[in-house]
């Protein structure tokens, strides 16, 4: 083979080369972009009353509990009507694998237009923020709900 | 209300993934038409062996896109790029060998890139094993202490009197029925898995201080006993194989996972001391370490003997200058193991520094992935087994290929993906399986009903 074509292969390989490591450097970059433009696919999914969920509660009441912090950060839970257990217990609503939750550790309970945290009496408490609960207590949106590693806010 | 959990479009970006896997395939064999047209390699066949790759990547393919749909889409292709120019670059310098044999009357070699190729077909083998029957990574952490203890039997198989084999004055290899096997590659990953599974109990114990020795706090004993014991157990096996590019890899292994597990810049700096002091130990103990120091610091002195090697590798590079020389245009064959411990040398003198650059960046780009995956992960042990299987890919890249360029003293070790060496190839893909079905894990846009997050009934409760 001449010299020529030999070193326009040269040079054409190492071009063939370089377009796949950019290639692949622009789907890396595409894939760190993605879920600002993730779209939902199915916002809160088949309800058995769809028709009856508005009038249950006025348009201020909180619709989810967003897990902000702790292993399952990014976790979404859609509130309805009915109170949330959370703890260690395979039967809580929210199953917290950490150390420092107690078994059966807190539940969220409707009232009106409010959710109420109680303590069930667990060993490392639940918090609002930087107090420890000692009471039920209305918990308010944008404020945090921590227990053990977790953190959790209530969302609209 | 049954499950209504918020569900978003995730694209899986599964046929990106194939394109690029394609693509990478395609360099392959662009690489291979070169090397047959500038060499007589031609004359050895191996078409059959490159179809045969490039079937066996898209089966691969086939089982990702099943067992784990919403897998990182780039290190496979990444992976696969890096095994092609492996492959290439073994079958040209199996057609050096081929013509030197003929110069010198005697008969031809057995080409070396069909084994390379069935050890390819047994990694491939082993990933999709480890993507199918590792249905959750999580599952691992049962098996921390067998893992430690495999390791440390894997690490010791080779000083075996009837199965141990040395080359190369390093006993390294067992020899089974014909075959040569290197334990301490699949004693790596073992060795991960351990670590990991150790340090996600006790990383918050771990960080605890005990009592402080020289402005610098020591947690307790019980909390990191076993761990030493470990690890200087395998540190000695080493020494008794000297075996100093796996010792290297493994201490820096404990040492980076150890810092993630606790968040301590402390270990980064006992880790550091450690290195100095043990090296200063091995230096003044061992005379094969002595060498390596002296070769790295003077090669020129000693160029026609033990600095042979390395100026012969660094003499290829500035052959090869910033494009190269071209596949088959230059002499990689002069450097002894251009296949196996130098064939960085060898891609970096046809390919040039471009080349090597387009080669660096794939691994950095398997790095970056790899982290990716163990950040995104939601476990504590994903979080660290993740960054610990990263970390010994990344590293190894990192001691080998700094060996071969002079910037850190050479120490055998072979570079992932590209090097002829069957049981590196297979430890490789287990590792690359491993990390795929965790960054599958961390990327599944739901939470899956063995994770036990949510009840289903919520409000028939």
């Amino acid at each position: 083979m001449s010299e020529l074509l030999l070193s326009i292969l040269r040079i054409g390989f190492l071009l063939a080369l370089w377009w796949f490591v950019l290639t692949v450097v622009s789907v890396l970059r595409r894939d760190l972009q993605a879920p600002r433009d993730a779209k939902p696919l199915t916002p809160a999914r088949s309800s058995k009353q769809p028709s009856q969920r508005p009038t249950l509660r006025s348009r201020k009441t909180s619709t989810k509990l967003v897990i902000v912090e702790g292993a399952l950060t990014g976790t979404v839970l859609p509130l309805g009507t009915s109170p949330i257990s959370i703890g260690r217990a395979p039967d809580s609503t929210v199953v917290l694998d950490d150390d420092f939750v107690s078994t059966r550790h807190a539940q969220l309970t409707p009232n009106g237009n409010h959710w109420i945290v109680e303590d069930l009496g667990s060993t490392n408490g639940t918090w609002i923020d930087r107090t420890r609960i000692s009471a039920p207590t209305v918990l308010r949106p944008g404020t945090q709900l921590r227990i053990g590693r977790t953190s959790m806010e209530l969302s609209s | 209300m049954s499950t209504n959990l918020i569900r978003y479009r995730v694209s899986t970006r599964r046929s990106a993934e194939l394109t690029l896997l394609i693509g990478a395939w395609l360099i392959g064999v662009f690489a291979w038409i070169l090397v047959d047209a500038s060499t007589d390699a031609a004359s050895l066949g191996g078409w059959t062996s490159l179809l045969s790759a490039g079937v066996l990547l898209l089966v691969t393919h086939g089982v990702v896109r099943w067992q784990a749909p919403y897998a990182d889409p780039l290190l496979l292709p990444s992976v696969a790029a890096l095994n092609m120019l492996g492959l290439a670059m073994i079958h040209r310098l199996d057609a050096a060998a081929a013509q030197r044999a003929a110069s010198n009357g005697s008969p031809p070699p057995t080409p070396d890139v069909y084994l390379q190729l069935t050890w390819m077909l047994v990694g491939l083998i082993a990933f999709i094993v480890v993507l199918t029957f590792v249905g959750d990574h999580r599952r691992l952490q049962r098996f921390t202490f067998t893992a430690g203890f495999a390791g440390i039997v894997l690490l010791f198989l080779p000083l075996l009197p009837i199965i141990g084999t040395e080359v190369n004055g390093a006993q390294l290899w067992i020899s089974l029925f014909g075959l040569t096997f290197q334990p301490g590659e699949l004693a790596k990953v073992a060795l991960t898995i351990f670590f990991a599974g150790f340090l996600v109990g006790r990383r918050h114990s771990l960080a605890l201080v005990h009592k402080k020795i020289l402005g610098i706090g020591i947690p307790r004993g019980k909390d990191v006993g076993p761990l030493f014991l470990v690890w200087i157990f395998a540190l000695l096996v080493l020494i008794l194989e000297r075996d100093l590019g796996t010792s290297l890899l493994l201490f820096g292994l404990f040492t980076v996972m150890l810092y993630v597990a606790t968040g301590r810049r402390s270990w980064v700096l006992i880790g550091a001391l450690l290195l100095a002091v043990g090296g200063a130990l091995a230096y003044r103990l061992f005379g094969h370490v002595q060498i390596r120091f002296d070769v790295w610091l003077r090669p020129f002195d000693d160029a026609n003997g033990n600095g042979y090697q390395i100026v012969q590798s660094l003499y290829g590079l500035a052959n090869g200058g910033i494009f190269g020389t071209g596949w088959g245009q230059g002499y990689p064959q002069l450097v002894p193991f251009a296949k196996t411990d130098f064939i960085t040398s060898a891609l970096g003198e046809e390919l040039g520094l471009m080349g090597l650059i387009a080669i660096l960046l794939l691994f950095a780009i398997i790095v970056e992935r790899g982290a990716r995956a163990a950040v995104a992960t939601r476990d504590p042990f994903g979080n660290l087994f993740a960054i610990g299987l990263t970390t010994v890919i990344g590293l190894q890249t990192f001691i080998v290929i700094g060996g071969v360029t002079r910037l850190v003293p050479l120490t055998g070790l072979t570079t992932p993906f590209l090097s002829y060496g069957g049981s590196s190839l297979v430890a490789n893909y287990i590792i690359i399986g491993i990390l795929i079905r965790i960054s599958n894990a961390a990327r599944a846009p739901e939470i899956t009903d063995d994770q036990l997050v949510l009840r289903q009934d919520v409000e028939t409760k």
